[in-house]
């Protein structure tokens, strides 16, 4: 998020407010309250699942950010509820679903946006189009056809393939990727062409590698929207064998027999993953971020 | 368009319309060898081969994003729209009913209500994100170090899925006197409140949620909006003597006026189709007083069976979607037209 400007005198003015520039006792103590209830009020409810995984936390009603009697007992008895094998069902989705994702949208980007062809503009309007349809719109008839693939006659109902193939018609990630290969210059194309290089040659080692820094945008963009994904795995799988992570909570607030702890515990496991991958690839995420809201 | 060489210009996008056709533009990137078509046809049936091999590249690279939109994308919404005018039976066979499945969606008990809500809960979360996130971004704006630190900690949640957003916020709201959030009011002298227990707060609470988690989302892109203002009108506006609140309501605002606008659209949109916070915070109760479009087509749906019905449901669903979008890209080209 940091962004260079050209230097300037006057401090105050390199922000809206103003506030580097002022200095002061009572300022640095209203900046830090303020600061401080920021960090509290966002992060704060976060925290206290952290350390409420890690507490022996008899009662469903508190909250607390201080620990209270450190333990691991929630981890085994979550494990013993099978919260392990949900773990790993979300892995393998979320491997998998962004592998496909990435593939499919560098694929097709090369030809949207490398080639000329008959259609490339019908093709373009169905992707954008597709954008305009949300999953949710979709959620009801996708499990019909997910139940009875039309042509095929397959269920993937219960089913990984029904989990991870829906993943790859991302049209966002197409876009981007369309984008970005838009801008590598011809000349990179051509001068490997007059070496000899065939089509698959020419966009593996010419396009790809200058895309790194929209696969990077795109990978972690994707990765933390399939680990959100709640409407496609609640109606793919109706069996506790395919639930991901976040099914499963559902189940456990539902199970009495467990305590809160063991259900904090098994959240602290659905959230660490999106919120490690933020925290290593930032630059990339606000990236994304910015691309998907204003388009660039 | 320079073409001595017969290569492409460097942007691959279409020419101008109305441009000279200087030069015949190959339909891929072997320009150099077809010289405009003067040449003589040696070969003409591998040619045509070669030609028609080289068509069908691209059609290559996108058969897989092809076939898979085709399948979950295209299918389902012709799946939609069939299923909207059947009565779905699995195993006896569809039976059409016209309009029957519009007449039943729409005369459910809880149907205005439930359109009522999400507008509601769409305009709230949206508002409530759009002013807090602003007010977030023009506090943390800057680049010191601790900054950095307030942004991250803020933009957490934005980053933790839906699922565990909501256990955390029914933990917090947990109505008794000894719940988190009623623990703090207690603090002040308020409460306990029922939170999502209570029919006329349950809306109000699940808003805030949403206000909790899109306020970040927002903010970050206001920040993003904030880096490209151009600083040297700041100092033309300090240098005319501008205040900061000038400087602010006639640099800032107007240069922000597009992400606000595309931030509107995407969160009312957002808003429309909610779903996953309702359904785990509250799934419409208490007495329906949390009941959204969405919650309400997959009870339909999925819950009670009655696919046709919640097709029909979908089908409106998408088309109040589509009619936003439409209307404010339209609304927003009129206005960066003038």
């Amino acid at each position: 998020m940091r962004t260079r400007f050209p230097v300037q005198q006057n401090e105050s003015l390199h922000t809206v407010l103003g506030l580097q520039g002022r200095r002061g006792p009572l300022t640095l103590l209203v900046k830090t309250v303020l600061y401080a209830a920021i960090a509290v009020v966002f992060a704060g409810p976060l925290l206290a699942l952290l350390v409420g995984a890690f507490s022996r936390v008899p009662n469903p009603t508190t909250f607390s950010l201080w620990p209270d009697g450190l333990t691991l007992e929630n981890f085994v008895v979550a494990g013993r509820r099978g919260v392990y094998g949900y773990l790993l069902n979300s892995f393998i989705v979320v491997g998998l679903g962004l592998l496909l994702q990435m593939v499919v949208s560098v694929f097709a980007s090369y030809a949207l946006a490398r080639k000329r062809f008959r259609g490339a503009a019908i093709v373009m309007l169905i992707v954008l189009a597709s954008m305009m349809l949300p999953d949710e719109v979709l959620a009801i008839p996708l499990s019909v056809v997910l139940s009875d693939l039309p042509g095929l006659h397959v269920n993937l109902i219960n089913t990984y393939a029904g989990l991870i193939l829906p993943l790859g018609a991302w049209g966002f990630s197409i876009i981007v990727m369309t984008q970005f290969m838009r801008e590598v210059p011809v000349s990179l194309e051509e001068a490997a062409r007059i070496d000899g290089a065939g089509e698959l040659r020419v966009f593996w080692s010419v396009i790809l590698p200058v895309c790194r820094p929209a696969l990077g945008v795109l990978g972690v963009f994707g990765f933390t929207m399939i680990w959100d994904q709640y409407l496609l795995p609640l109606i793919v799988a109706q069996q506790p064998a395919h639930f991901t992570l976040p099914i499963a909570l559902w189940t456990l607030r539902a199970d009495d027999q467990v305590g809160i702890g063991v259900l904090l515990a098994a959240a602290l496991l659905a959230l660490l993953p999106s919120v490690i991958a933020f925290l290593l690839f930032q630059r990339q995420f606000t990236r994304g971020l910015s691309v998907e809201a204003v388009g660039r | 368009m320079t073409n001595v060489t017969g290569r492409r210009p460097v942007a691959t996008s279409a020419p101008p319309y109305g441009a000279p056709p200087t030069h015949r533009t190959p339909a891929s990137g072997r320009g150099a060898r077809s010289r405009g078509g003067y040449d003589r046809p040696r070969r003409p049936v591998r040619r045509t081969r070669r030609r028609w091999v080289t068509a069908l590249i691209p059609w290559m690279f996108l058969a897989p994003a092809l076939l898979l939109f085709v399948y979950f994308k295209l299918m389902p919404l012709l799946q939609a729209i069939r299923m909207s005018f059947y009565d779905v039976r699995p195993y006896l066979g569809d039976r059409y009913v016209g309009f029957g499945n519009y007449v039943a969606v729409t005369t459910q008990p809880l149907f205005t209500k439930a359109i009522w809500q999400t507008v509601v809960l769409a305009v709230g979360t949206t508002g409530g994100s759009i002013v807090l996130g602003f007010l977030l971004a023009i506090l943390v704006e800057g680049q010191a170090r601790h900054l950095w630190l307030v942004r991250t900690a803020a933009f957490l949640p934005v980053v933790t899925t839906m699922a565990v957003v909501a256990e955390v916020w029914r933990i917090m709201y947990y109505p008794g006197r000894s719940g988190a959030l009623n623990t703090l009011l207690g603090w002040v002298g308020l409460g306990p409140e029922p939170f999502l227990a209570g029919e006329h707060q349950a809306l109000a609470s699940v808003m805030l949620v949403g206000i909790w988690r899109g306020a970040p989302y927002d903010m970050m892109i206001f920040l993003a909006g904030l880096a490209s203002v151009d600083r040297n009108l700041y100092e033309a506006a300090a240098v005319d003597g501008g205040e900061r609140w000038q400087r602010f309501r006639h640099v800032t605002l107007p240069s922000l006026r597009p992400v606000i606008t595309i931030l509107c659209l995407l969160a009312a949109l957002r808003g429309l189709r909610s779903f996953t916070e309702v359904f785990l915070l509250t799934n419409g109760a208490p007495n329906g007083a949390t009941e959204v479009i969405m919650t309400l087509i997959y009870k339909l749906g999925a819950e009670q069976g009655q696919l046709g019905v919640a097709a029909a449901g979908s089908m409106v669903l998408f088309l109040a979607i589509a009619t936003v979008t439409i209307a404010v890209n339209t609304w927003r080209r009129r206005v960066t037209a003038r």
